[in-house]
């Protein structure tokens, strides 16, 4: 968007990833900058969720590098790490089947976001001292006010099983949010969503990238929606990255109207 | 109608099942066959009666379930019970009358009474521990009882070869149960499930198995006797009063249990475990470290076995591996599937029923074990979150609302 050089967050460089003998990632090199909202668009099985199980560390890549470049700290290769440790050095993510914890309240499902953040211990919590009790506070007003953001304030003490759908993807996003990342990957934050609530997520992530100062990585499907928000799309196709571009880039590149919008208009 | 026939469908069959047993009786002296007819009719009304409840009952519970459904919101509507439950101020009274009872207890009551009353207290202890592990980190433990084996020959062989006194042994015990859980807990944590469970339950009977065969270490199957009871202050006291002690003891390790557990549930640990039980992928994604957590869950869970495991040694003065078999363990998963899984009351009530009504039904002790199984069947289909379902706590935000309206 700005002409500036923005600072490069997340950097990966050949990410391969294959299961026996499908390869369903195919060296990917991709980045995101700070400020970005970037998106990754593909058919079914193109590989994308794929691609965010490597780079989160829920999957081990079989090839490829991927580095993450944290504002005012080292550098750091990440595959093969631990999911927990790359998310508490800034990544967070959500998932396209929601994985909520679904026999806690909304608010505990953000609070759980905060443990990385947090740090009493078994004894702190069996003492419950000074200590104990302020960080306890400091958790449930931290959730609650990203609970507000994301307009779910008002069931901050129901089970997260009972929300509606739209509503899940949200809290999804707020849990995600609770462990202060700098970068977000969301997973088809739309699925299910009717036209009404896809305006307010498309409202909300804007928010997130602005107030929040957080970069934006998302897979999805509505094409209104990433057209709308994104600063760079990358297409994925049968593991492969066949175009990286601007939205208006994107439209017009044949190759993604063959691959992708083309196949979408004969459906 | 269908209903009816499918009733007389089942007792029908039943008749067959029973036909040999109930029928026929072959009198070897006599040599004759004696032709019981009268059974038939009796099994034949009893298991129609029996499986018409039994239909009516399940159709009742679909039916609530369709109307959780259909009315949205609604989805677990809160029963009578479960809202009396949450009613605070009730269930302060309510523990308050219940902790008066539990001291006046020895006192009321005769000496068995009070021996029978700790073993419960035990079993309860034992619950609320195998909770931390099953009911709230979600990992199956089959082979709990281990871990009060550790706690039990620990005081036993401590006190049998230097004497060590029982409130050495006491946190002696609860380390070395913990310190077990963490052996334990290294090879299993990549497991879940099925594979676990086998893998605790391998464990369970490998440390019978040695305490059984290594004789030099343990004295083998005759086991440890003559190991003594706590002491206060150096007195003497007969049985009756140092069962008493033993009573309090236990209560007051009950409501040390009961705290610590209670605050850990609503605790960063505690919200960490259940976060493990319910998803293991969003909970590592979430930046919970899986094995530092599930590490400390077992450990947890094994430390107040180990502990109660030195009361049982002190309380019965003798322990043999026969008191640490597969069926302890079995015993205590059941008082927390039954009494309901993380919730603290419920395992409490788990254990009392489970402990005490064996003990109460000795006159029925043929038919006991049935009683129980069908009792666990009918919960299991019934009511499968247990007698009372955890409830999670509910947060205020009355600073917070208006602090950010006016923001
Ligand atoms: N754990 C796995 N084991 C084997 N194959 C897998 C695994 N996960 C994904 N695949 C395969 O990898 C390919 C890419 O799947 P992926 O879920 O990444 O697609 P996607 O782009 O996210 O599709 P969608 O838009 O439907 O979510 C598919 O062919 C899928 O079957
Ligand atoms: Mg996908």
């Amino acid at each position: 968007m700005s002409d500036t050089q923005k600072q490069v967050l997340l950097e990966v460089k050949g990410l391969t990833m294959d299961f026996g003998g499908l390869r369903a990632v195919d060296s990917i090199d991709l980045t995101v900058s700070a400020g970005e909202i970037a998106a990754l668009i593909g058919p079914n099985g193109a590989g994308k969720t794929t691609f965010f199980n490597c780079v989160t560390g829920i999957y081990t890549p079989t090839g490829g590098d991927v580095l993450l470049h944290p504002q005012g700290k080292p550098t750091r290769r990440v595959n093969g790490k631990k999911p927990n440790v790359i998310t508490t050095l800034g990544m967070a993510r959500t998932f396209q089947n929601i994985r909520l914890f679904s026999d806690m309240t909304v608010l505990e499902n953000v609070m759980i976001g905060r443990h990385c953040r947090t740090n009493t211990g078994l004894v702190g919590a069996i003492l419950r001292g000074a200590a104990a009790r302020r960080e306890e506070q400091e958790t449930v007003e931290f959730g609650y006010h990203l609970l507000e953001q994301v307009g779910l304030a008002e069931f901050a003490n129901e089970y997260s099983k009972n929300l509606p759908y739209g509503a899940m993807r949200r809290l999804e996003i707020a849990r995600a949010m609770a462990t202060e990342p700098f970068l977000l990957l969301l997973d088809e934050p739309a699925a299910g969503m009717n036209p009404q609530e896809t305006d307010e997520l498309d409202a909300l992530i804007c928010r997130i990238r602005d107030e929040g100062k957080i970069a934006i990585l998302l897979i999805e499907h509505d094409m209104k929606l990433v057209m709308n928000i994104s600063d760079n799309i990358h297409v994925m196709e049968y593991g492969k990255k066949i175009a990286t571009g601007t939205p208006q880039e994107i439209k017009d590149n044949p190759k993604v109207i063959e691959a992708y919008l083309g196949e979408e208009a004969d459906a | 109608m269908k209903n009816l026939k499918q009733s007389l469908a089942v007792a029908l069959w039943f008749i067959f099942l029973t036909f040999p047993l109930m029928v026929v009786k072959v009198n070897t002296s006599d040599q004759v066959v004696q032709w019981r007819w009268m059974n038939i009719l009796w099994v034949g009304v009893t298991f129609f009666v029996l499986s018409f409840i039994w239909r009516y009952a399940l159709v009742r519970k679909e039916a609530r379930q369709m109307a959780a459904l259909s009315g949205q919101d609604e989805h677990e509507k809160p029963t009578k019970f479960q809202e009396l439950l949450e009613d605070q101020s009730l269930r302060y009274r309510l523990m308050l009358g219940l902790l008066a009872f539990a001291l006046v207890f020895p006192w009321v009551f005769d000496t068995y009474q009070s021996t029978i009353m700790v073993s419960a207290l035990i079993y309860v202890v034992l619950g609320l521990g195998l909770n931390i592990t099953v009911g709230l980190a979600g990992l199956l433990d089959l082979g709990y009882v281990a871990f009060f084996a550790v706690g039990a020959y620990a005081y036993a062989l401590l006190n049998h070869h230097f004497g060590l006194g029982f409130w050495t042994c006491l946190p002696l015990g609860a380390a070395l149960g913990g310190i077990f859980g963490v052996i334990l807990g290294f090879p299993i944590l990549r497991l879940r499930g099925d594979y676990l469970a086998i893998v605790t339950l391998g464990f369970g009977m490998i440390v019978k198995v040695v305490l059984e065969n290594w004789s030099e270490f343990s004295f083998g199957p005759s086991g440890i006797a003559n190991i003594d009871r706590p002491s206060l202050f150096g007195l003497d006291m007969d049985i009756a009063a140092s069962t008493t002690y033993i009573y309090y003891i236990m209560i007051a390790l009950v409501i040390l249990t009961i705290i610590v557990t209670g605050r850990l549930k609503n605790s960063r640990i505690g919200r960490a475990w259940i976060a493990l039980r319910e998803d293991e992928i969003a909970c590592v994604a979430m930046g919970i470290d899986m094995a530092k957590t599930k590490m400390s869950a077992y450990a947890l869970g094994a430390c107040w076995a180990g502990m109660v495991g030195v009361v049982f040694a002190a309380k019965t003065t003798f322990i043999n591996p026969a008191s640490f078999t597969f069926m302890e363990s079995a015993i205590i998963l059941s008082i927390v599937v039954l009494g309901g899984m993380g919730s603290i009351l419920g395992v409490i009530l788990g254990a009392m029923i489970l402990i005490l009504m064996p003990e109460y039904l000795r006159a029925f002790s043929e038919y006991r074990m049935i009683i129980f199984g069908a009792a666990m069947v009918v919960m299991m289909i019934f009511r499968p979150q247990g007698i009372i379902s955890n409830i999670r706590q509910k947060y205020e935000f009355k600073g917070l609302k208006e602090k950010s309206e006016n923001v």
